[in-house]
């Protein structure tokens, strides 16, 4: 039991010095490379906050995938907006007292574990049937889809077929917040799932799963529509004016 | 009126977007020619393939990263969600799967990942990383030169993945490296020794101009002058050379002329910035493309003008639109009280509004027309001060201009427009084959309307899409004349204060009132 508690704290450790560590590293990449060029997608937004609404569209909507694709779309968003709440449920292991929307998020949060398989599975039939799609994927894009699935399926298996010490569960994270070793329940399916949520955690900044940072930092989308107005120069182009003569 | 019409569609015409078979490598063979040592150094590039090629290759791409945001976030951030993957012309015209956005992309992709990621330096099956042979670098420069980088697929795509960013990048690292294009690079060197892609020299400009001139007399009886290197004058027209020189263009400057002396407002091209178009923008090239913009600084500091109009070009707009300012700016010593620069659509339209020109839509009655939206104006710029405008500002023209026009399909038009099939440097006859085919889905929605609304001919506002469409509308059962310029017709149907058409008019009108009493 000890072992198996210290192996997992570790395991956890590690997995977040990793997502986090090397999501702040890929972060500040973005932000610091400059976009020497004025390039939104037009029409575009005229203003900074035009640019703010066409960036929540993108993310809380799709607005982009909508217009290629209904199909991708649906499941995309489904699968997307139900991991947001199963997300949101499992902050319930985490907080003490669990936070009034938390609380309210449960019932949704429980069922929406099914949403995310089904957009997934969506998903996944299409990378496999659709030639044009299969054409494009790698194995890496094969096995993401199946990681993120295996997840789903363990942790309704936790709610709908053998449940697990959900207080002693809660009980090691908390503990381990506070960088104290508590047991774990040495449950086969819970160990499955919580490996691979950390193996995830750990793919996160070196996968395509950086589209989620990415999204914000895409100049053709988040540029503002103003280059008459005013003008845009990055530091390089500076640089390369100030040598070069110049009438 | 039937004699005019330049296509009859005898059974329904096939859906513009309809998607192909795969059809692996079906373009693998399509290369443009590669550039001589002659058209590589003008621009500062080696004349050959470099002995370590592979390595300078790989440290430029490792340069750009740190460069561009738009590199480096694109990269990483595809998901192969599969969006873009039916929105290529070039796709939806030849099938081979290379030609999907996502798969054009991933050419470079999966050298960036071999060489610069963790997944791919140590798990390069697992992600699809690969070294860069010679296979792959012969694969780039066959399929970064299927890109007309029209921008279709980053509308689409959820991150706004933009190809064009990615085939610009290719295309630079391969210049680099010493295999550049021929037709790009060699337009370049034209454009620094003589000041225009042509390679026109002053005296020719002139005398050009000078044919126009009189044409303009015979047909209206105006004085309407095409003036060349005047100091003081208040516009700089900047247009490309195009105009010049070709069918339709050269109406559609003739149209130019006639606006602005109807506006009042004197006028000058410039032999130095006697192109608008920079092709270094195709090749990916910043400090190429700052060189031909610079030109466009020095010769309206040079001739003392107060205002920038550029012509019709669609990337020669973007650059002006959207980079000349980072490029070439601060443009304090212009008139602040106009945008700098402006299209000549935006004069026109605005001169338009303010009432100070009447249009004889009649002449244009032999004309049912249809308008192509150019990717580089849709895309990537814009017309007026509303988002959209580039879309409304020359519909609302050719709506004033001629009494039969007709919109193609929705999802062919405005921001989902289909490129000519030309653009992006491909506009060269070692490319013909795959222009051809890239066309096609254009060429589809123009049969489609022409049997629903019997559209006989197509205007565009883009040098390239004007002589793209001139080549290809035969292999789809059009006449090659029957692409217009949009201010042809605006030439054909203003009528200047004073001219013959005005006093015919006037006449006209009398003669009817006369009538009207008479009875």
């Amino acid at each position: 039991m000890g072992v198996l508690s210290a192996l997992f704290a570790g395991l956890f450790a590690v997995a977040t010095v990793v997502l986090v560590g090397g999501l702040a590293y890929k972060i500040r990449l973005y932000a610091m490379a400059p976009a020497p060029l004025k390039i939104p997608t037009t029409p575009a937004p005229t203003t900074r906050g035009g640019v703010a609404l066409r960036l929540a569209r993108e993310v809380l909507i799709f607005e982009s995938l909508f217009r290629a694709n209904k199909w991708i779309w649906a499941f995309g968003l489904v699968f997307h907006a139900a991991l947001l709440m199963v997300l949101v449920r499992h902050l319930r292991y985490f907080t003490e007292p669990v936070w009034a929307w938390v609380v309210l998020a449960q019932p949704f949060g429980v069922y929406a574990g099914f949403a995310m398989v089904a957009g997934l599975l969506g998903l996944w039939a299409r990378r496999i049937l659709v030639p044009r799609i299969r054409y494009i994927s790698a194995l890496s894009d094969h096995l993401m889809l199946a990681l993120i699935l295996a997840i789903a399926a363990s942790g309704l298996m936790m709610r709908f077929v053998a449940r697990t010490d959900i207080v002693a569960l809660k009980a090691f994270f908390l503990g381990l917040m506070r960088l104290e070793l508590r047991p774990i329940p040495a449950d086969p399916i819970l160990l499955v799932h919580l490996g691979l949520v950390a193996v995830l955690m750990i793919v996160f900044p070196f996968s395509k799963l950086l589209h989620a940072p990415g999204v914000f930092f895409s100049p053709t989308r988040n540029q503002v529509d103003n280059p008459r107005e005013h003008r845009h120069l990055a530091p390089w182009a500076a640089r390369l004016e100030a040598q070069g003569a110049r009438k | 009126m039937a004699e005019v019409r330049d296509f009859i569609v005898t059974k329904e015409a096939a859906d513009p977007l309809e998607l192909p078979k795969l059809a692996c490598g079906a373009m693998a063979a399509s290369k443009p020619f590669v550039a001589k040592a002659e058209h590589q150094a003008p621009l500062g590039f080696p004349g050959e393939l470099v002995p370590n090629w592979q390595e300078k290759a790989i440290a430029k791409l490792g340069d750009l990263l740190t460069k561009y945001r738009s590199l480096q976030v694109y990269l990483d951030a595809c998901v192969k969600c599969g969006a873009c993957t039916d929105k290529c012309h070039y796709f939806l015209g030849t099938g081979d799967p290379k030609n999907m956005p996502v798969a054009r992309q991933d050419l470079l992709r999966k050298v960036y990942r071999r060489y610069f990621t963790v997944a791919g330096k140590y798990f390069p099956w697992l992600v699809g990383a690969e070294d860069l042979t010679e296979e792959v670098l012969k694969e780039w420069y066959s399929y970064f030169h299927q890109c007309s980088q029209c921008r279709r697929c980053s509308v689409y795509c959820p991150y706004g993945i933009d190809t064009a960013e990615i085939s610009m990048a290719a295309r630079e690292i391969m210049d680099t490296v010493g295999m550049g294009q021929k037709y790009s690079n060699e337009i370049i060197g034209k454009v620094f020794k003589v000041g225009n892609n042509l390679g026109l020299p002053a005296k020719a400009i002139r005398s050009t101009l000078d044919g126009l001139e009189e044409e303009i007399k015979e047909e209206t009886g105006l004085d309407v002058r095409l003036p060349l290197d005047v100091k003081g004058a208040e516009v700089m027209l900047v247009t490309p050379s195009a105009d010049l020189f070709a069918e339709p263009h050269i109406q559609g400057l003739m149209g130019y002329a006639k606006v602005f002396h109807q506006a009042g407002v004197s006028w000058t091209l410039s032999t130095y910035a006697s192109e608008a178009a920079n092709f270094a923008m195709f090749i990916g090239s910043y400090e190429n493309m700052r060189e031909i913009a610079l030109r466009i600084r020095r010769a309206a500091l040079d001739l003392g003008v107060k205002r920038l109009v550029f012509g019709e070009c669609g990337h020669a707009w973007r650059v002006a639109y959207s980079f000349l300012n980072t490029l070439a700016g601060p443009f304090d010593f212009l008139d602040s009280r106009y945008p700098v620069p402006q299209h000549i659509c935006e004069f026109t339209y605005d001169l338009m509004r303010a009432g100070r020109i009447t249009f004889d839509k009649s002449m244009n009655d032999q004309y049912r027309v249809t308008f192509h939206d150019s990717c580089n104006v849709s895309r990537a710029s814009r017309m007026g001060s509303e988002p959209g405008g580039q879309f409304e500002i020359p519909r609302a023209i050719l709506r004033a201009a001629c009494n039969h026009y007709f919109d193609m399909a929705p999802d062919t038009i405005r921001e989902h427009t289909l490129c000519c099939g030309g653009g992006g440097g491909l506009l060269t006859d070692d490319l013909i084959d795959l222009r051809t085919k890239g066309a096609q889905p254009r060429m589809r929605a123009l049969q489609q309307v022409a049997a629903d609304h019997g559209v006989t001919h197509m205007a565009a506002i883009c040098a390239i899409c004007k002589a793209q469409f001139t080549k290809v509308l035969p292999a789809y059962g059009f006449k090659m004349s029957s692409v217009l310029s949009v201010h042809q017709l605006v030439s054909n149907a203003i009528v200047l204060d004073g001219s013959i058409q005005a006093r015919a008019l006037a006449e006209q009108a009398t003669g009817a009132s006369a009538d009207r009493e008479a009875q």
